[in-house]
């Protein structure tokens, strides 16, 4: 998991010395009892109430009709919002290390706004912007476009932020040493620069993803809520609550927890053999 | 370090013991915890009461949100002396959770503080001649009104339109089969009325339905917008109840009490609710009532009260709603 999210683990190479090894044990403490009570209880908590209605119930929940459309729209969403980003982010992430042009740090500091502004906010400006009375002449609001476009907002920053240190520390000598051997710019990108980077674009999109999958804020103004056509897991859970079905509501909220789990851990996977490498 | 932490402990323990005892000291604070939208009017009528000798001293903390969301707040602990609510389903909340008596219906007025009626906003000069409930089926009508599982505002109108078309003489399985024929027509399912007002207003539809008071209130702060009545329509009931488990129960009766009274009622009928006092509705009855609306109420035996239509219409597995909204655009729809 953590694997997944980019935060590598740094694993002792040797065995430390006894000092070491209390601060070890402490700040492991330390960790595990901060990540039970932030992480862990509160998801075991929503566990435990998503069986309020025994087996049966939390399976005729889950699988009505109205929740399976909305857990296939999400995931969709949430998956081509996450390519979206893996590639458009990686480009914003290259011009903003690799090119220098008036306003770059101005630039660079705009791609975390998204983080700041409240997501409501964000979803009441797309709907003046990309709505009904568009200046900019764009109506997608109440489509599915218009929940990937709220999706993508929010989910900006995180392939570029995670793809801009990685770029940083790419030592520019390996691209020139295989120019200097006759590779062309596509050779360069796909052999040296692309490798290279894979790793920090896949955390990018997990964490992009996994975002994208519980989103409500921005979309829940945009999308219309209409049920089988816009209305994201996110909404339909909300909804249970508001009627009154906390269990309801639990119940397909795990179900989305364990398929973004399982999606996380996948692209963990593949990070981890992209890496390997560097392991041997 | 730790003694630090444990001076600045006790120094906050005694600022919050200062401050409660400063806060009892003053008078009585009642608690009023409200649904979204009767906040200008309700600021109007809190200062006006204390103007009078029974609500000299007596200051108020405001809150304000969706009506179900504040019910359950409630229900969990938020501190509160009054509810206001936009539904009796969310007083029903507060009657599950111990916290109001199950009769509070008994109380004067029935526990209503003021009513209002399921009306249509449309755009200036009504380009669509949206009049009647059949006029929102008309081909090329787009309906905004927000989503039934979620906001108590879509659920009256939902029982509006059933009613309405029932009390046109129509059968249960006819009703049904205009409410299918209406949300065919549903463009967006906000999460509240509020929201839903914003999607209207942001261009989208031809028509929102809403309560008379929001579309009052959304023309009162510039909207460009006019609103017709159909007739018949439902009367929307809006419960104001002391709870019960108030430190203030005896101050926050007499705040409601005093709402009732004409002056109290005529302020909130300025603020585009209807009375419910006799002489304050007498007065400003050509405003809501005009000659011929027919009104029908939840307690109609067409719904049997919140409680029976609420798990009738919008039972989240079994509701007809759940039907109704599938068979619109669900699988096989």
């Amino acid at each position: 998991m953590a694997d997944a999210l980019g935060i590598a683990a740094v694993r002792p190479r040797r065995a430390a010395p006894r000092g070491e090894r209390l601060g070890t044990s402490l700040t492991l403490g330390v960790v595990t009892t901060f990540l039970g009570i932030v992480v862990v209880l509160p998801i075991a908590a929503l566990v435990w109430q998503s069986k309020g209605q025994g087996a049966h119930g939390f399976w005729s929940v889950v699988s009505s009709p109205e929740a399976v459309a909305a857990l296939e729209l999400t995931l969709g969403a949430a998956v081509v919002v996450a390519l979206i980003n893996g590639v458009l982010g990686t480009i914003t992430a290259w011009v903003l290390v690799r090119d220098s042009f008036p306003g770059r740090s101005l630039v660079n500091a705009v791609i975390d706004l998204p983080f700041a502004l409240p997501t409501i906010v964000a979803g009441l400006t797309l709907l003046a912007l990309y709505g009904p009375s568009s200046p900019v002449g764009v109506d997608v609001a109440f489509t599915r476009a218009a929940v990937v476009l709220a999706l993508l907002f929010v989910t900006l920053p995180f392939v570029v932020r995670t793809v801009q240190p990685v770029l940083h520390e790419l030592d520019v000598e390996m691209e020139e040493a295989a120019r200097s051997l006759g590779a062309r710019e596509p050779t360069v990108f796909r052999r040296i620069v692309l490798p290279n980077l894979l790793p920090g674009i896949l955390s990018g999109v997990a964490l992009a993803l996994a975002r994208a999958v519980g989103e409500i804020g921005a979309v829940v103004i945009i999308s219309g809520n209409n049920p089988y056509r816009t209305e994201v897991a996110s909404v339909f859970v909300m909804n249970r609550i508001e009627s009154g079905d906390p269990a309801g509501a639990a119940a397909v909220a795990v179900v989305l927890l364990c398929i973004a789990f399982a999606i996380l851990l996948a692209i963990g996977g593949l990070r981890f053999l992209l890496t390997r490498h560097e392991r041997a | 370090m730790i003694r630090r932490i444990a001076l600045l402990l006790v120094l906050a323990g005694a600022l919050a013991a200062s401050c409660a005892a400063a806060a009892r000291s003053s008078g009585t604070t009642l608690n009023l915890v409200a649904y979204s939208t009767p906040k200008p009017v309700m600021s109007v009528l809190i200062g006006a009461y204390q103007k009078t000798a029974a609500g000299k001293g007596v200051s108020f903390t405001q809150s304000y949100g969706p009506s179900g969301a504040q019910a359950r707040a409630i229900a969990a602990g938020q501190p509160a002396d009054i509810a206001f609510l936009s539904t009796g389903l969310d007083v029903d909340t507060l009657v599950d959770a111990g916290l109001v008596a199950a009769n509070w219906g008994h109380l004067p007025y029935g526990g209503i503080a003021a009513d209002s009626q399921v009306v249509f906003v449309v755009r200036p000069g009504n380009p669509k001649h949206i009049g009647t409930w059949s006029d929102l089926i008309k081909p090329g009508v787009q309906v905004v009104t927000p989503n039934p599982f979620s906001s108590g505002s879509a659920k009256w109108n939902i029982l509006a339109a059933y009613g309405a078309m029932r009390k046109a003489g129509k059968t249960d399985k006819q009703a049904v089969g205009y409410l299918k024929q209406l949300f065919q027509h549903v463009v967006s399912q906000d999460s509240s009325g509020a929201n839903a007002m914003t999607t209207f207003l942001s261009g989208k539809g031809d028509v929102v339905i809403t309560y008379e008071s929001e579309a009052i209130a959304a023309r009162e702060t510039g909207a460009n917008i006019q609103f017709v009545v159909p007739n018949p329509t439902m009367l929307i009931q809006l419960p104001m109840v002391p709870l019960k488990s108030s430190p203030n129960y005896a101050k926050a009766t007499q705040f409601i009490q005093w709402l009732h009274t004409t002056a109290a009622q005529e302020m909130l009928a300025r603020g585009g609710y209807q009375p419910v006092e006799k002489a304050a509705l007498q007065r400003y009855r050509s405003k809501f009532l005009p000659k011929g609306r027919m009104l029908f109420r939840i307690t109609d035996k067409l719904f049997g009260g919140w409680r029976q239509a609420n798990k009738t219409w919008f039972d989240p597995n079994t509701g007809r709603m759940v039907a109704i909204e599938r068979s619109v655009g669900g699988p096989g729809g």
